[in-house]
Formats: C-alpha cells, structure tokens, sequence
C-alpha cells in the first residue's frame, strides 16, 4: 500500500480582526454610532486644545455675532462664543452622561445580581420597589427635586445626581432576570457542585457572561440619563451658569432668538445634541444585535 | 380575568400614588428652601414692605398651610387629603385650586398628546409591519429607514429644527404660542383654525420623534411572527397576501405593541409637556413650569401626582383590558 500525500487545501483561518472587521460590516448601526461619537470625542478634544475655553462664559466677546471666520459658530446675546460653549457643553455632557450612566449601571449590576442570586425576601423586597416606582414618570420627580434646588448652587454633578436618583430601576430589573436565567444554566450547576462558592461563581461564573448585557445596559442609561438632562436643562433647571448644550437652547428660546433673527445660537448646541442622541441610540441598536442574537435575523 | 386579579391591580395602583406622593412630599421638606419663604422674599424686593412685617407674613401663612406643626403629621393630614382628591390651592393665584389650574389647561395638554400619540402609533406600526414583510414593494419598506434614523433624537430638538427650517427659514407657520397674538379666544371656525395651525409644528416634533420606536419594534415582533406555522399554513392555503397580512400577520404583531404603548405612556406625556413649554402652548407644561418659577409648590404636587395617576391608572386599564384583545391570556 502506498501512501499518496494528498496535498491538503491550505484553509486560511481568518484573523481575529478580519472577523471583528467582518462582523462590524453586518452590524452597520454599531459602526455608524461609533462613528459619530468618535467624531464628537475628536471635536471635544481638539475644541479644548485649541479654543479659549473662558469664551464659553458670558462677557467674554463681542455678542450676537452671526457665524464667521473668527467665531465659526457665531456668538450669543449674553457674549459667549459659541464654538468654545459647544466644547466646553460637550465636555459637561460627557461628564454627566458617563457618571449618571455609570453610577447607575453599577447599582443596577449590584441589586440585580443580590436580587436574582439570594432571592426570597431580599428579592421580592428589590423587585416590588422598581414596580412601584416604574410607572411614576421619573422626569416629574426630578423636576420636583431640581426645583427644590437652590439654582445658584446647582452644578453639572448635582445635575448628575439629579438624574441618578429614579434611574436606577431600569439596569436593576434587566440585570436580575439575566441572572435568573443563567443561573439555571448547567456550567453554573457544575460549579456548584466542584464546590465553588457563591462569590466564585458570580465572579467567575455569571459575570463574565453578562457582560454584553451589561454594556447595553450601561448604553441605554447613559441614554436616558442625558435624556432627563437634556429636558431639565432646556426647562431651565440645570446648572444656569454652565454652556450645557441644553441650556444654551434655554437660554436662546427665553430670548427670542430665532424671532430676533439669532438662528445660530439654538441652531449648532442642537446639531450637537441630535449627533450625541442618534449616536447612543445606534449604538444601543447595535449593542442589542450583539448581545441578543436572535434580533440579527431583522436585517 | 378574575376578581382576584382585577383587585390585585388596583392595590398595586394605590401603592404607586402612594409612593408618588410621599416622594413628592418629602423631597422638597429637605431641601432647605422654605416655599413660602421664597414666594414672600420675592415679594419683598419688588414692592415694599420692612423684613419685620415678611418674618409676621410668613408666620401667618406658614400656620394658614399647616407648616408648622410637626413633619410626620403632615404628612399624615397630606396623604389623608390626596386621598380626598384634594390636591390644595395654588399660592401664586391664591383663590383658585390646584384642580382649577388642571381643568384649565388639561383640554390642551390632552387634545395634543391624544392626536399625537394615536397618529404615532397607527403609522409607526404599519411602516414597521410593512418593513418586516418580504412581499411589500421595496420603495414601501425604505419609508420607514429615515423614521428609524430619528429614533433616538427627542422631540425638543426635532421641535427645534422644525421652527428654524418651517417658521424662520420659509415663514409657513407661526414661531409659537398657541394662536396669534392679539386673537381674543371664542368658537369660531377661523380661531379654531388659527389654534390648528399653531398646533402643527408641536404635533409634528411629537409624531416624527416617537414614530421611529414603534417602527423598530413592530419590524422585530413582525420577523418573528412570519417563521410562524400559522402564517405558513394561511400561505398555503392560498389565501391572499392582503389577508395574511392583515388578519394574521398584524393582528398578532400588534398584542405585544400595546402592552409597549402602556409602558411609553410616562415618556410620551413627559415628552409632550416639554415641547409644550417649548412652544409656549398653555398646556399642563406651562403650569407646571410657572409652578416650579415661583415655587407655587402645592401647585408642583398636584400636577405631579395628577400626571402619575392618569399615567399609572392607564397602564393598568391596558393590563386589564389585554384579555380582551387576546383571547389566549382570557383562559389563564
């Protein structure tokens, strides 16, 4: 018997970034998002290297100054320049959204997974506080709480918190009936049964699995927090003295500006509001095609 | 459904208004502002009277409202009258109540989210149904692609780029406010036109800012729904694409979406009352915000806690009536 070598067809296994590459080109709406937020971070970043950002306090130039080389997003009534408002805004916005998300998410992370995983008393005590308090619309009590407020001390943090304070619920329930059903899954029992204990297997076990749904969860709270942001600022109750995008079309709304001919003063802080807002909501498309297959076959 | 359960939900409900309440009281006792203090201080500065005489004013009026006695009774004396449907008297426009304030401003506040909403809701879920449906012409299914791009974006913003592009650039509508200036309000047909046309802008940053929600949704709940054997089996049956579609592939594509149109009811109205004051319509919004302006704060409550109720009493009358809509959940 004579052996033949058969000459084997070389199979190329793709790279681990040609794949990344390969499925970022199935999952426009996560590129397209990314996209935009990575324009927004170079914006922000290059705005604050090479702007005065003292301009985007009032006083600072020559007020109502339409669009032109020298300020190329006009000025306000009150003397800002818009351009270094927009950076500065964008700056805060961040700020916020990425404290009120966190803080949020990680509070959701903690009671989900106390919840889900010790059940019993505890669990029915978590669970009935975000039922009752879901149906309250969170923005009304913030509104109460913020107008309770002393305006002149109300910072982008306090704001931050503000909106923390009735956002929680949301990340808390999605996190606690993921547990409940990973912990059903078998590589959980087998765990469990080689002896390892409860902090093991939440560590080591239950949590790295959840991770995508915890980064859409971190997504869409950040979302919402800078939702609730962007409504209280635009009724005048965020932080008066700071260029919040949402206080800029407060400002610019209480002026009359697009009756008195200002367009650009309301204009270009809502560009940058509908960028951030279209960017986290494609990415949280994006994110829920990840982490939730089964919503892949809608392409 | 039974007794049993019907119970069960009005409970939940009570406890809902309960905790709205008791959040909404609490929340400004800490605060270290007192009210009353604020809306006589302001008095003060405008027009005259010594700082001795605003110390007797407050007393007074801290006495009249109940202010002084401890906090645990009144709260008790708070709750008592919400459950009383007794929401107060405005501070700010003294004789009147809170519930006149409401009654005043709630037609505009309802007639523009009711028309919103409903509008919203029926386009968005057709546009998604026809999007998921592989026999729609394509040029049908790419009209809801610019709606799901707008998903996302409030509809403050849309609000605003709809005054710039529709009232400033061209001059079709008004800027704002809820009829022109200088029109005195009475029932007739060019008023009410002229109301309309100041409504068209507000009711247009609503529909666009909420139709791409029910769009996706709807397209997610229509895929599913095809791979089903009963949609197979109609197909084979040879009954007409217009039919499947509509009696069998809508119809059940739409339960889970009104459970969703529940859910949505708080950002809908919280949305709606943004671009109200957004607009300078004298609805709900305006209220409110004039409330929060001069600390009018038993005027804040109310409003609060009447939006709560109306917005959790709904979600429940939908749970309640789903049975209605779904014969399967009526067995159960």
């Amino acid at each position: 018997m004579t052996t033949i070598a058969i000459p084997q067809p070389q199979v190329q296994q793709p790279g681990r970034l040609t794949l990344l590459l390969r499925y970022l080109r199935r999952n426009k709406s996560l590129v397209f998002g990314l996209l935009i937020l990575l324009f927004l971070i170079s914006f922000t970043v290059f705005g604050l290297l090479t702007v005065d950002t003292k301009q985007a306090y009032p006083l600072s130039v020559r007020s109502k100054q339409p669009p032109s080389l020298k300020y190329p997003l006009g000025t306000d009534f009150f003397g800002r320049n818009l351009m270094a408002a927009m950076v500065v805004g964008l700056w805060q916005t961040a700020v916020i959204g990425l404290l009120a998300g966190g803080v949020g998410t990680l509070i959701g992370v903690v009671l989900g997974f106390i919840s889900a995983y010790f059940g019993g008393l505890i669990d029915a005590l978590i669970k009935g506080i975000c039922q009752i308090l879901t149906p309250i619309p969170a923005f009304l009590l913030q509104v109460v709480i913020a107008g309770s407020l002393d305006k002149r001390s109300v910072t982008i943090y306090t704001m931050a918190v503000v909106v923390l304070l009735l956002a929680w619920m949301g990340p808390t329930l999605v996190i606690r009936s993921q547990v409940l059903s990973m912990k059903e899954r078998q590589f959980v029992s087998v765990a469990k049964l080689s002896g390892v204990g409860d902090v093991g297997i939440i560590f080591g076990e239950i949590l790295p699995n959840l991770l995508p749904f915890i980064a859409a969860a971190f997504v869409n709270q950040v979302f919402v927090s800078l939702f609730a942001s962007l409504y209280l600022s635009v009724l005048g109750l965020g932080p008066l003295r700071e260029p919040l995008m949402g206080n800029l079309i407060w400002a610019a709304q209480g002026q009359s500006a697009f009756f008195n001919g200002w367009w650009w003063w309301p204009v270009f802080p809502a560009l940058g509001l509908v960028l951030i807002f279209s960017s986290l909501a494609l990415i949280n498309m994006g994110l829920d095609e990840l982490a939730n297959p089964r919503v892949r076959r809608t392409e | 459904m039974s007794a049993r359960r019907i119970i069960q939900r009005l409970l939940f409900l009570v406890l809902v208004v309960w905790a709205a309440s008791t959040i909404t009281f609490f929340i400004p006792r800490l605060s270290p502002k007192n009210p009353i203090r604020e809306r006589f201080a302001q008095l003060a500065r405008t027009g005259g009277f010594s700082p001795g005489d605003l110390e007797k004013i407050i007393a007074s009026m801290n006495t009249k409202f109940g202010l002084d006695k401890p906090l645990l009774q009144q709260y008790t004396e708070y709750i008592g009258s919400i459950a009383r449907f007794d929401l107060g008297v405005s501070l700010n426009q003294f004789p009147k109540t809170v519930w006149d304030l409401i009654a005043e401003s709630l037609p505009w506040t309802i007639t523009l989210l009711l028309v919103t909403t409903v509008l919203s809701f029926v386009l968005g879920n057709l546009l998604g149904a026809v999007a998921a449906w592989p026999r729609a012409p394509s040029w049908l299914r790419a009209i809801a692609t610019p709606f799901v791009l707008l998903q996302g974006v409030p509809p403050v913003l849309l609000a605003l780029f709809l005054l710039f592009f529709i009232a400033f650039r061209l001059k079709l509508l008004p800027l704002g406010s809820a009829y022109s200036t200088g029109r005195i309000p009475d029932w007739s047909f060019s008023f009410i036109l002229d109301v309309a046309r100041h409504q068209i802008l507000p009711a247009l940053s609503l529909i666009f800012g909420t139709v791409g929600g029910w769009v996706l949704s709807m397209r997610g709940m229509g895929v599913t729904i095809q791979g089903e054997d009963y949609v197979n089996f109609a197909e084979h049956k040879g009954l007409s694409g217009y039919t499947i579609f509509r009696n069998y592939y809508l119809r059940n594509a739409l339960l889970p979406q009104v459970t969703g149109l529940a859910l949505a009811l708080g950002n809908v109205v919280v949305s709606g009352i943004v671009v109200e004051q957004f607009f300078g319509l004298p609805g709900l919004g305006q209220v409110l915000f004039a409330a929060i302006q001069s600390n009018d704060f038993l005027v804040i409550y109310g409003i609060v806690l009447f939006i709560t109720i109306a917005v959790a009493s709904l979600m429940v009358l939908v749970e309640l009536l789903y049975p209605l809509l779904d014969p399967r959940i009526r067995e159960a």
